[in-house]
């Protein structure tokens, strides 16, 4: 089968590779109909996240065609069409009867942090991903979930990550009727935080980021106030300025792979001593209000990062993270897409086939083209 | 004279203390006079009601067989039960992989070792790419230029390196 192979920091391939197999009684074998490019997914093509080992495969959203079933797999069966969740969850641990599907203790021998993530390096549990023909889907009977017949696939596959994530960085600010949001990054996740930040009742919404289009969609997709950070002087400033007090809940839609300080970028991105560039996370612990909340889903590395922590003490401030467990919002975002709340599919710039995977990558990463979305379609599709 | 290094040494082979017993919570006076179930920041991404208490004590899923080797983070009790197969450690990288398995995710040394075998096992890469008898195409597999026009790129890769080497000798030479 045809399927992305990483060869190193900024260089990926399609290649041939061996079919995937059965290797536990609750895997799936599904071929894949539609696979993103996830901006957290540029972390590991930057070369930012450890143990990312060449010849892997990438991509943990993905959706596809029920092909083959473990003997423990009951509630699917060939031919299903499934949207799979970016998370690999076993659904019984102490953390998966809890909801905390991105926290699964079952899916991971190679780190405790995080649960297993589809083509997301070995720190992620070294699961070959969904940027291929096909892919391995393990425990298929808790995870993956049948797509209504109602649903376009660009839709569904957009449910398997980056709608959830922002669905659950607007929830994690616990935003009250009327409370002032700021998002930064206006990236699929960034967009989807401030478009699920109205939902949640907030009274006003502003975009921060420094790519024009991204921008100029934002105002129109989310809908929101932006404003490119190089035009305001100092972002915190401004933002006190324009709020008077500070914004009741900041978004973190970014992560390692920010612009906007030198320090870190030196720090962060070039000599990878801090565990990526935290410009977005120091702004939002700096211009939310004091007792306010500060949301993070932009991934980080493992290490560590110079962040204000003071700041965060002495405003009171409550910070809330993880990675958005997909299994439990499926319901309700599925609800608000049917009820057309949020149109998922709008934010796909980029269509190509599988095997201009390089160039979705290229096109992704030096932000070219206007892409905001690229989805990769196998052939086999 | 015992050096910094042997103590440290020393100090890495004493076994740790045994856990401290633990404290009966309803022998402390006042235990859970302040106690309010709303007082939860972790609600709604955490339902406690599925909270089985303490320790490893649910049901496992059955283990998956590990066919290749896997590298277990040393903070795990047990081996989860499922794994990906991609890509076992190899080579000088995998020499890399396996030091820093044996430090914990905490150690700065084990995710800084990590990122030096992601760099080792670059050019482990194109080493066997080579060996495969297959030239890497850069221009390609940075997305630079089309898949569809890999030929020509692959053309260009050879004319372009062509250039550079002779140009390289006959600098060398001028320079003799």
């Amino acid at each position: 089968m045809l399927a992305m192979d990483y060869r190193g920091p900024r260089r990926v391939r399609i290649e041939e590779k061996p079919m995937p197999r059965i290797q536990h009684p609750r895997d799936a074998i599904v071929r894949v109909t539609r696979s993103c490019i996830c901006g957290s997914d540029l972390h590991l093509y930057h070369g930012m996240v450890p143990d990312t080992r060449v010849g892997m495969t990438f991509g943990h959203e993905f959706c596809g065609v029920v092909e083959e079933v473990g003997p423990a797999v009951e509630n699917l069966k060939k031919g299903d069409h499934v949207l799979v969740p970016f998370n690999i969850a076993c659904g019984q641990c102490h953390f998966c009867k809890q909801g905390l599907f991105g926290n699964c203790h079952e899916s991971n021998p190679e780190a405790t942090a995080v649960g297993g993530i589809f083509g997301y390096s070995h720190t992620a549990g070294g699961y070959d991903g969904g940027q291929a023909e096909y892919a391995r889907v393990p425990y298929a009977d808790f995870g993956p979930m049948v797509i209504p017949d109602w649903m376009d696939p660009d839709d569904a596959v957009l449910l398997t990550d980056v709608v959830p994530t922002g669905y659950q960085a607007a929830e994690m600010g616990g935003i009250q009727t009327g409370d002032t949001v700021v998002v930064f990054g206006a990236g699929p996740v960034g967009l989807l935080a401030a478009r699920c930040a109205w939902l949640f009742g907030a009274g006003r919404v502003i975009v921060i980021d420094h790519h024009e289009y991204r921008l100029d969609f934002a105002r129109d997709y989310c809908p929101a106030e932006v404003y490119d950070f190089r035009e305001i002087g100092d972002p915190v400033v401004f933002l006190k300025k324009i709020t008077d007090i500070g914004a009741d809940v900041c978004i973190d839609a970014v992560g390692a792979d920010a612009s906007g300080n030198a320090w870190h970028t030196l720090f962060g991105k070039k000599l990878k001593l801090e565990a990526g560039s935290a410009v977005p996370l120091h702004w939002a612990i700096n211009s939310v209000k004091k007792g306010g909340v500060v949301s993070i889903v932009g991934v980080y590395g493992p290490t560590g990062n110079m962040v204000p922590m003071g700041n965060v003490v002495n405003k009171g401030i409550t910070i809330r993270a993880n990675q958005a467990a997909v299994k439990r919002l499926l319901p309700r975002l599925v609800e608000h897409v049917r009820e057309g709340r949020i149109d998922p599919k709008r934010i796909i710039t980029h269509r190509l086939p599988l095997e201009e995977v390089a160039e979705g990558y290229h096109l992704f990463s030096s932000k070219l083209d206007g892409c905001i979305k690229p989805v990769l379609i196998p052939n086999a599709a | 004279m015992q050096t910094q290094s042997d103590r440290a040494e020393a100090a890495a082979r004493k076994a740790p203390p045994a856990a401290a017993p633990r404290i009966d919570p309803t022998t402390v006076v006042g235990w859970g006079v302040d106690a309010d179930p709303e007082n939860d920041p972790t609600w709604p991404m955490r339902d406690r009601a599925g909270d089985d208490g303490p320790g490893m004590n649910w049901s496992r899923p059955a283990l998956q067989t590990a066919e290749v080797e896997i590298l277990a983070s040393v903070e795990h009790k047990a081996r989860p039960a499922t794994m990906g197969t991609s890509v076992p450690p190899r080579g000088l990288s995998g020499v890399l992989r396996r030091q820093a398995f044996r430090l914990s995710e905490s150690q700065w040394g084990h995710w800084l070792l990590l990122i030096l075998a992601d760099r080792v096992n670059t050019v482990e890469g194109l080493l066997d790419d080579l060996g495969r008898g297959r030239l890497p195409n850069p221009l390609v597999e940075t997305g630079v230029v089309p898949h569809a026009r890999s030929r020509e790129a692959a053309a260009a890769t050879v004319v372009a390196a062509g250039v550079v080497l002779t140009a390289a000798v006959l600098l060398m030479r001028r320079r003799r």
